[in-house]
């Protein structure tokens, strides 16, 4: 693993020279859906970007809309009850948003690949994980059956599954949790995507496997020059792997930066929260610091701030208006959405 | 926190809990999953011991066997509920008397979602257990139903409210809720803060170490994250396969691990610090399974630092002093 890599881009708020070329960008995002109980917001105006070459962690609640986002990238949002309401998708450039059926296919097998949250509900339990792997590489590449085989045990070793000669026709429980998530891994990785969007790629696993799971999608990245997209509510997994993080609350992005410049100085109210809340930075005997309340619903946002209801420094002004996502200061890549940033840093 | 090692609530010695498996038509027993293969820890009075390691390697086994819940194979528990009380093994007694004690000894479930029953309302699941010994009724029991649910943090008017209209945090306080209306002395919390949102978590964990120190409970608590396990406990037991490897005070395990597989499972852990990222030192390879572990040290298929005698023996427990022991042959 190269740290280089990783800590290239300098800490500091403005936007470092070198700056790798956006692979996706995400502007403005809306994906609502249309239920019997009513419009529920899940992305309800997101924007972030992932570059080449680079790891962009995306952090918040459950329920904030990240799985939802991840799901509009891959257009596999249920339509209905869910509904695009506004907003751009551009991956290299192009809306994926325009895209037709046809076109999403292909841009799904080659170009964009995900893990999904549960790995043994993902795996087809009747197919072996060979068979996954062939069909993938078989229908997106054009490889005959032979071919296929071949490249599917390969991949199996490049994700440090041992005999993978043998895995190859295995069905997917008589496989670990760790190793299913390699299949998955392995599955996704086949047709060398641009982008890898690993949606709670560990979250399942020991410690000890995500461990082996996130030093392999790192060294992946190195030799693949993949771009990551990395859902994950664990912000000690996105410390050890990401360039950038997007902080989301309630269908939007509160908060997005550089991974360094975030951890040293949170400007929102509930990044500062969030990192407050963890075990690890608290004192022996010290009384954790909680964010009091729980997340709203999707289905009715408080006005204004979607924030206000939990946060210590809200004042009316953030009931009576929405904050922007504006830069810190001029031409700064980290952005915020608070009224009172100011009040924020004295939290 | 203060605790009273002198004289330990609960005593667990060489527990063991072997499932069978069994084969074929005739469903033979062919062998048996030994999930907990001789468990020994103490806990001690308003003391939290936290017990961790990989899934599967018995930690939820050994909860529930102690409870109870599944018969124990073998082994004693001896149980005090008061410092002077003459010591019960909770093994020997009768399913009758178990249960009477059940209500000193509670526990609370991993999955805030499926622990509750979707038909009953969280003040009826939580006046349960005291309307069933009859220990309250009518508009005394609602007054103990709201005061539980004060206690936990929750609104007394959410009493009439069905599991659903719950978000997971508030799901496992009524959890809570329901665990502490007998009053107990020791709860087993099975990852009961696993499925929570960090900042949820945080409400739940500073609400458990409150309890503690208002009824004098003991925890036992089980969960995979070692962050939440070295803010909250007291002691620490590492389990491999069914057996504890390592047991210590908190700051002993963490600050100074001595058994191999304690030491992989902490550099495993994630810093949430992007400046000190450093390489994370993955055990390679998969926990064996408990149906055939290996031979000798179970752990010496992935010890990084294992000899030929781990492959032979088991190690002994080795004493390393101030209540710090360890089993493995590097030690000796
Ligand atoms: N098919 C659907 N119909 C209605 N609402 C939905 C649907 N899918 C998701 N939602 C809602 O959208 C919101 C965002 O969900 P999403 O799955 O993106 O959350 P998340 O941030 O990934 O959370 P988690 O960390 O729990 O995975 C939630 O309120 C959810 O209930
Ligand atoms: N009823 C059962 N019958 C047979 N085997 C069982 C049974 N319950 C548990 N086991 C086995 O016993 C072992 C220990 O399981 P246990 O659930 O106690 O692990 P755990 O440490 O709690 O893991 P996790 O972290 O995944 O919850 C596992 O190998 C499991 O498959
Ligand atoms: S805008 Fe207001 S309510 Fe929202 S985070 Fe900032 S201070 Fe808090
Ligand atoms: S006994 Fe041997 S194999 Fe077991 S932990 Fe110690 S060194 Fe490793
Ligand atoms: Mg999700
Ligand atoms: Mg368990």
């Amino acid at each position: 693993m190269s740290q280089d890599q990783r800590t290239e881009s300098a800490p500091g708020g403005a936007a470092s020279e070198g700056e790798r070329e956006a692979l996706l960008q995400i502007e403005g995002l809306r994906t609502w859906f249309h239920t019997e109980e009513g419009i529920a917001k899940a992305v309800d105006g997101v924007t972030y970007t992932v570059r080449k070459g680079e790891t962009l962690g995306v952090v918040g609640e459950s329920g904030c809309g990240k799985s939802v986002t991840a799901l509009s990238v891959m257009q596999l949002v249920p339509t209905p009850p869910g509904k695009f309401e506004g907003g751009r998708i551009l991956f290299r450039g192009e809306d994926l948003l325009e895209k037709n059926l046809e076109e999403m296919q292909k841009i799904r097998g080659n170009d964009i690949a995900m893990i999904f949250q549960e790995p043994m509900s993902a795996l087809n339990p009747v197919y072996t994980v060979g068979d996954q792997i062939m069909e993938t590489v078989m229908l997106h590449q054009g490889l005959d059956k032979a071919a296929a085989r071949e490249r599917a045990i390969d991949m199996l070793k490049r994700v440090g599954i041992p005999s993978p000669e043998q895995r190859v026709d295995e069905y997917p429980h008589q496989l670990s949790g760790g190793m299913r998530q390699r299949v998955m891994i392995a599955i996704a990785m086949a047709c060398d995507p641009a982008l890898l969007i690993a949606d709670e790629p560990t979250t399942a696993l020991d410690v000890t496997i995500q461990a082996q799971i996130l030093n392999l999608m790192r060294e992946l990245q190195e030799q693949e020059g993949m771009s990551m997209l990395l859902i994950t509510h664990d912000l000690g997994v996105v410390a050890e792997t990401a360039h950038h993080v997007a902080v989301m609350y309630a269908g939007k992005v509160v908060e997005y930066s550089e991974v360094n410049e975030l951890f040293a100085r949170p400007h929102h109210p509930y990044t500062i929260g969030l990192f407050r809340s963890l075990p690890d930075l608290a004192s022996e005997g010290e009384r954790l610091n909680t964010i009091p309340g729980i997340v709203p619903s999707a289905f009715n946002f408080p006005s204004g701030c979607r924030f206000r209801t939990r946060c210590p420094i809200a004042t009316e002004r953030c009931a009576a208006e929405e904050p922007p996502l504006v830069p810190l200061e001029e031409g700064a890549e980290h952005t915020v959405a608070c009224h009172h940033l100011k009040e924020a840093l004295e939290l | 926190m203060s605790t009273e090692r002198s004289t330990p609530m609960i005593e667990v010695k060489d527990l063991r809990k072997w499932f069978p498996i069994h084969a074929g038509v005739l469903s033979r027993r062919v062998g048996e999953v030994k999930a907990v293969d001789g468990v020994s820890f103490n806990v001690g009075r308003k003391e939290t011991l936290s017990i961790v390691g990989e899934s599967g390697c018995g930690k939820t086994t050994a909860g529930r066997a102690l409870l109870r819940l599944i018969e124990p194979t073998g082994g004693s528990a001896l149980y005090r509920s008061t410092p002077d009380a003459a010591p019960v093994d909770l093994f020997q007694l009768s399913q009758e008397e178990m249960r009477a004690r059940r209500d000193d000894l509670q526990i609370i479930f991993q999955d805030p979602y499926g622990s509750l029953n979707p038909r009953i309302t969280v003040g009826n699941a939580i006046g349960e257990p005291l309307a069933v010994r009859g220990i309250a009724e009518g508009s005394e029991l609602q007054d103990r139903v709201e005061e539980l649910l004060k206690l936990v943090g929750l609104r007394p008017e959410v009493a009439n409210r069905y599991p659903h209209e719950f978000s997971g945090g508030q799901r496992q306080r009524v959890g809570i809720a329901r665990a502490l209306a007998l009053r107990p002395k020791l709860i087993v919390c099975d990852e009961a803060v696993s499925a929570l949102d960090v900042s949820i978590q945080a409400q739940v964990i500073n609400l458990l170490k409150d309890l503690q120190d208002e009824f004098n409970l003991s925890y036992i608590f089980i969960a995979h994250d070692l962050s939440v396990v070295r803010y909250i406990s007291d002691r620490v037991a590492v389990m491999y396969l069914g057996r504890i490897v390592e047991t210590g005070e908190t700051k002993q395990i963490f600050d100074d691990p001595q058994h191999p597989y304690t030491k992989a499972l902490l550099s495993a852990i994630p810093s949430p610090d992007p400046s000190k990222r450093s390489e994370l030192i993955p055990l390679t390879g998969d926990v064996p399974s408990p149906i055939n572990p290996p031979a000798g040290c179970h752990f010496h298929t992935r010890c990084a630092v294992a000899e030929e005698r781990c492959r032979e023996s088991y190690p002994e427990s080795v004493d390393l002093g101030a209540g710090h022991s360890a089993s493995c042959h590097l030690l000796s």
